[in-house]
């Protein structure tokens, strides 16, 4: 059975990379001792796929993972064993069951949400939190955009899908996924050039508050497709095992 | 719990922030109110290889056994992070509770290779607590050397509180609760040292007085005070099953060197390969039992999730439990997907059939340790390896598939000769031959033999202690020479050889068998931006050649020079259990081409039966 595991990223664990994070998780699905499928041939390693990476340094409290099972518990029961076996910073908020033919969440990633919040000593937190309706309704927003191999001018406006005040940080809405991909530092960025600042990287603190995919036109967070598991299924019933 | 001895700024800054933070999956807690002694364990190098070892893994252990004591780790800043803490003059800090290390009651310092001097140089400085232990204040940390190096404290005497000698498991608890007590009392740093230095094993360099004879040679080393003894015995853990070991280890989250549980089998060594160290200062060779091993393989599998185990001892082939705990892991981790990363063997038919069920043979490859090309240097050495074994040896693994082959080698032993050098060539060659001579049904492609080369460096406490070396030069020379031979061999395509760095070998040669004059020269490199010399890229070999010259000291007094067999040694007043005599004798065998055997065979009363278990009293265990 395949399941969508949905989990936060707290604290100090902000510091541990995308690659860390899948150790992280294998490791932990072997504390748990949690029937986890692993894939054929000489070196088998454990059938799991992430959401969006997350950059260093940020926070979620929206990640995602798809992890196939040979069989599982209750939904419930899933997340204690896992619970269990976590350290302090990451925690699994949910167990969800998505059909086989589902694709995987890093193909289906459209969008994110995040939360911008402000470090001391920078900067006049209300030089922003004023401007954000006038720097969202620009027709245009250039960004130099580094790739390894060059530099472009690159209009971002369309991927912004949301940008607004809330409780004196930003909230952003940004095309997030494998195709198209807009980082929250990028919109910081063009948001200190528009207000005629210099560029501090260290002046915000990112927080992804949720995963989206998108069906039938409206974004979904991504655990939407999932559904719950009421009662283990046990190899017996899995599909494929009979 | 959330906070961080440094700020985001510094972490985001800096390369893989992870190795600062703490907060690993078993890494242990405590309530600094509730205990009595903050005990920090230091590796000074980087986190990756700190966190490899299993030695602090032990220590972390037993320490935290303790309800009054908390335990926590220190490794070396990297160069990134070292000059940002310079500029901001941070104080090195540990990683559980990312408090400065100067507020602890000990600072321990692991020292496992020559090479990492400067980095304890680099602790004790960020540490704020002062590089030489006189400028050391009465409520700084006690800082306490224990490893592998300090069956040669001197070139670190002066900078070091106490060395501890010998394992960990003994008396560290003696010395916690002296100090306790201490504490309690109340009591000045000095008082303190003489009463840890009547502790067996615990070695107080500021007690020793060291006088030269005017050739620069020891002539007498003397304890200053009544409470400091003569000489110090070595620690040995003689029952290697009930002891503390780690069933919960910690678990990384960045990939570290030793990525995987480890399974310490046995300690120390019957074989006697006279330029081993380890072979000499652990003996007696002790067993940990088959049921102890299957439970710390069974709990601390499930402790940390990790999908390998490895094995670890010096010659794991003697281990007389091998087959079973072999198939025990097998058995029982097989199936869940956990790799089992076996030692270097023996080549025969147990550990091929082993071998082949565990690794992909195809990718994988043979080892052997021949460590000289020829059978008179390999008689020199006393490695019982012979070529008619090797060759068996690889051509059974040729049948079983394998077709990469890999063997290591030293350059430099004494008395080596011409012959000997091109006879790792050789040697080389004819491996390749039998894998051509086979039938083609055996063959699979090209057959890859590799020879890895590494000179040689005398040690303390080994028969060749008293060996001369060679010039950089020189060996420079001896591997160009060997590598010609290679150029020279009929299947020389099927062949590769590789050397080490021969400035590291000579700085290792000056550090190994140093006295406390050297500790100045450390000194000196280190103010000269000497830090991390085991990494190549930071390694400035001049900077160390000046700074012997700014003492006044020639290198070669450490390295070339012919010592008599009645000289005083630096590190002679440590008692190993190995006798001095017993070296002797060896050293005089190998000069003699003569071969000693290894401890089940014959006993050659090295001396380590003193300690009364072991291999030493086998044969009389199994009589009875």
């Amino acid at each position: 059975m395949k399941a969508r595991i949905k989990w936060s990223k707290t604290g100090v664990l902000k510091f541990i990379g995308h690659l860390d994070v899948q150790r992280y998780f294998h490791k932990a699905m072997m504390r748990a001792e949690l029937p986890v499928s692993f894939s054929k041939g000489m070196s088998p390693h454990q059938i799991m796929s992430f959401a969006a990476p997350l950059g260093i340094g940020m926070t979620s409290e929206g990640e995602y993972v798809d992890v196939s099972f040979d069989w599982c518990y209750s939904s419930q029961e899933m997340l204690d064993r896992m619970n269990a076996v976590m350290n302090e910073g990451i925690s699994v908020l949910e167990f969800k069951q998505i059909n086989e033919k589902e694709k995987n969440c890093m193909a289906v990633t459209a969008a994110a949400d995040y939360l911008v919040d402000f470090r001391k000593g920078y900067y006049y937190t209300d030089a922003f939190l004023k401007r954000t309706e006038p720097f969202y309704f620009q027709e245009q927003i250039q960004i130099l955009k580094k790739t390894k191999r060059s530099e472009k001018e690159v209009d971002i406006s369309p991927m912004i899908l949301a940008i607004r005040e809330q409780d004196e940080q930003i909230f952003m809405r940004l095309v997030t996924g494998s195709a198209e991909n807009l980082k929250p530092q990028l919109v910081m960025e063009a948001f200190c050039n528009y207000l005629g600042y210099d560029y501090e990287p260290f002046a915000f603190q990112y927080h992804r508050l949720e995963t989206y995919l998108k069906k039938d036109g409206e974004l979904l967070p991504l655990g939407a497709v999932g559904r719950d598991v009421p009662n283990a299924i046990l190899p017996d019933d899995v599909e494929g095992n009979v | 719990m959330n906070n961080l001895a440094l700020i985001d700024e510094i972490l985001l800054k800096i390369e893989k922030p992870v190795r600062y933070i703490g907060h690993e999956v078993n890494s242990v807690i405590k309530d600094p109110e509730k205990v009595d002694i903050r005990f920090a364990m230091a590796f000074p190098d980087v986190y990756e290889i700190g966190m490899s070892h299993l030695g602090m893994k032990i220590i972390y252990e037993q320490m935290n056994r303790r309800d009054d004591v908390w335990c926590e780790r220190v490794f070396s800043p990297w160069v990134d992070l070292d000059k940002v803490m310079r500029e901001e003059k941070i104080p090195l800090f540990a990683l559980e509770s990312q408090d400065p290390v100067f507020m602890f009651d000990f600072l321990a310092i692991t020292i496992q290779y020559e090479m990492c001097y400067t980095n304890i140089l680099q602790l004790l400085d960020l540490a704020q607590i002062g590089i030489y232990a006189k400028d050391r204040r009465e409520d700084a940390p006690f800082v306490i050397g224990g490893g592998p190096c300090t069956y040669n404290p001197e070139p670190l005497a002066p900078f070091f509180d106490m060395f501890y000698i010998g394992e960990s498991e003994t008396v560290y608890y003696d010395l916690m609760d002296i100090y306790k007590e201490h504490k309690a009392q109340g009591g000045s740093r000095q008082e303190f040292l003489k009463k840890a230095a009547q502790v067996p094993g615990i070695y107080v360099p500021s007690l020793y007085n060291v006088t030269y004879h005017e050739d620069g040679t020891i002539a007498s080393m003397e304890p200053n005070c009544p409470e400091a003894p003569k000489t110090v015995l070595r620690q040995v853990q003689m029952d290697l099953d009930n002891t503390f070991y780690p069933e919960k280890p910690l678990v990384p989250y960045i990939k570290v060197t030793q990525d995987r549980c480890v399974l310490e089998i046995q300690r120390g060594c019957t074989r006697g390969c006279r330029f081993c160290q380890a072979g000499m200062v652990y003996r007696p060779l002790r067993e940990r039992s088959l049921s102890m091993l299957e439970r710390v393989a069974e709990n601390s599998l499930k402790a940390t999730g990790n999908d390998e185990i490895s094995l670890s001892s010096l010659s794991s082939s003697d281990y007389r439990h091998l087959p079973e705990l072999c198939n025990y892991l097998i058995d029982n981790f097989r199936s869940k997907n956990i790799n089992i990363a076996l030692p270097s063997l023996r080549i025969d038919a147990f550990s091929l059939d082993v071998m082949s069920k565990v690794q992909d043979v195809r990718k994988s490859s043979l080892t052997f340790a021949p460590e000289a090309g020829t059978q008179r240097m390999r008689d020199v050495i006393n490695k019982g390896l012979t070529e008619e074994v090797i060759l068996h040896g690889a051509e059974e693994a040729f049948k079983g598939g394998w077709n990469k082959v890999k063997l290591y080698f030293m350059m430099g032993l004494p008395t080596e000769t011409e012959e000997d050098m091109k006879g790792i060539a050789h040697l080389c060659e004819k491996v390749a031959m039998h894998y051509y001579k086979l039938d083609s049904q055996y063959r699979n492609g090209r057959v890859s033999v590799g020879a890895s080369c590494s000179f040689f460096v005398p040690k303390p406490f080994t028969p060749f202690q008293w060996a001369s070396m060679c010039e950089e030069e020189e060996y420079t020379r001896r591997a160009h020479l060997v590598n010609d031979e290679f150029k020279a061999q009929h299947n020389r395509r099927s062949l590769s050889f590789k050397y080490h760095d021969a400035k590291t070998t000579v700085l290792e040669g000056i550090l190994a068998r140093g006295d406390r004059r050297i500790a100045d020269v450390i000194y000196s490199a280190y103010k000269k931006g000497c830090l991390y010399d085991a990494w190549t890229e930071y390694f400035h070999y001049d900077r160390w050649m000046e700074a012997m010259e700014e003492n006044g000291l020639d290198y070669h007094f450490y390295t070339t020079r012919e010592r008599s067999l009645d000289e005083i040694f630096p590190w002679d007043f440590i008692e190993i259990g190995v006798t001095k005599e017993f070296l002797k004798r060896e050293w005089n065998n190998a000069m003699e081409e003569k071969v000693t055997p290894n401890c089940r065979e014959k006993c050659s009363s090295c001396g380590a039966s003193r300690f009364g278990g072991g291999v030493c009293h086998e044969s009389k265990n199994q009589m009875e």
